[in-house]
């Protein structure tokens, strides 16, 4: 049995890379007879860099913001220290992810996602006999 | 402010995420903390940068009307107020209700060198840019050693 006093090894060269780090954009959802909707507020993010993807059941929310700087600018005061969103959210089945509706507006991304026509709500009529 | 940021799991980085928590409850930003600086977690957030021209003053804030914006300025105190509206529909359930909804003041105390004459401001993507240029006086000039 050989004896190790190191705990881990790490291969020469390689340097610890600092994890990603995401912003996590605050959302409303909310659910009717047709479907579900979600807003997000994603400010400084634009369609072009906007990234949304549904994974089988998961729904991802990606998201770049670019601000205009100029040259050398120093930071004097930062609430937001991180120029990338990322939010993700399981579906259940009865939502219909090939008709996800997506619209963006000043910075705040709507989705609507209808429910398959099976699981919405019918009303059945009684015969009078 | 954005909730919480979220690395990519592991455990590692959970700590880290813990560490960061822990720094910004107990205040990690060593630079002079604005005299009239509101609480963590105020809305919207605020970056502010400098350059030797300009101050430039970044909202981030979706979602606005830019119509209905209060931006003001005094001496070196530039204040934005506003509302922010969010249409509540009728529906069966809501699960997540984050976003803030309502009126909102954030008031800055920016270098005492800007111009409040000199101030111009634009809406895009739901971010607010205002930028205050700096007076003529204060800006660095070089002096020649003849």
């Amino acid at each position: 049995m050989s004896e190790t006093k190191e705990v881990t090894t790490r291969k020469t060269g390689e340097v610890a890379k600092q994890p990603e780090v995401f912003l996590r954009p605050l959302v409303d959802v909310y659910e009717n007879k047709t479907g579900l909707s979600l807003h997000a507020d994603l400010p400084g993010v634009s369609n072009e860099h906007l990234n949304i993807h549904v994974d089988k059941d998961t729904l991802v929310i990606e998201g770049e913001a670019n601000i205009s700087m100029p040259d050398n600018m120093e930071a004097y005061y930062a609430d937001v220290r991180a120029t990338r969103y990322r939010r993700s959210f399981s579906l259940s089945p009865e939502l219909e992810t090939e008709k996800i509706d997506a619209s963006m507006k000043d910075g705040v991304l709507s989705l609507h996602i209808p429910k398959r026509e099976q699981f919405k709500p019918r009303k059945i009529e009684v015969r009078t006999v | 402010m954005f909730g919480f940021l979220t690395p990519e799991v592991g455990l590692f980085e959970q700590l880290q995420r813990l560490q960061r928590d822990m720094d910004d409850a107990f205040g990690a930003w060593t630079g002079p903390a604005n005299i009239r600086a509101m609480a963590q977690g105020a809305w919207p957030a605020i970056n502010v940068g400098t350059t030797a021209k300009q101050v430039d003053v970044y909202l981030f804030a979706a979602g606005l009307d830019s119509k209905k914006l209060d931006i003001s300025i005094q001496n070196n105190t530039l204040s934005i107020s506003g509302e922010r509206k969010i249409e509540v529909p009728e529906a069966d359930n809501y699960y997540l209700q984050e976003r803030f909804s309502g009126e909102f003041r954030r008031v800055l105390t920016l270098p005492t060198d800007v111009d409040p004459n000199k101030v111009d401001a634009t809406y895009t993507n739901g971010v607010l840019h205002i930028t205050v240029q700096r007076s003529e006086a204060s800006k660095p000039k070089q002096i020649q050693v003849k």
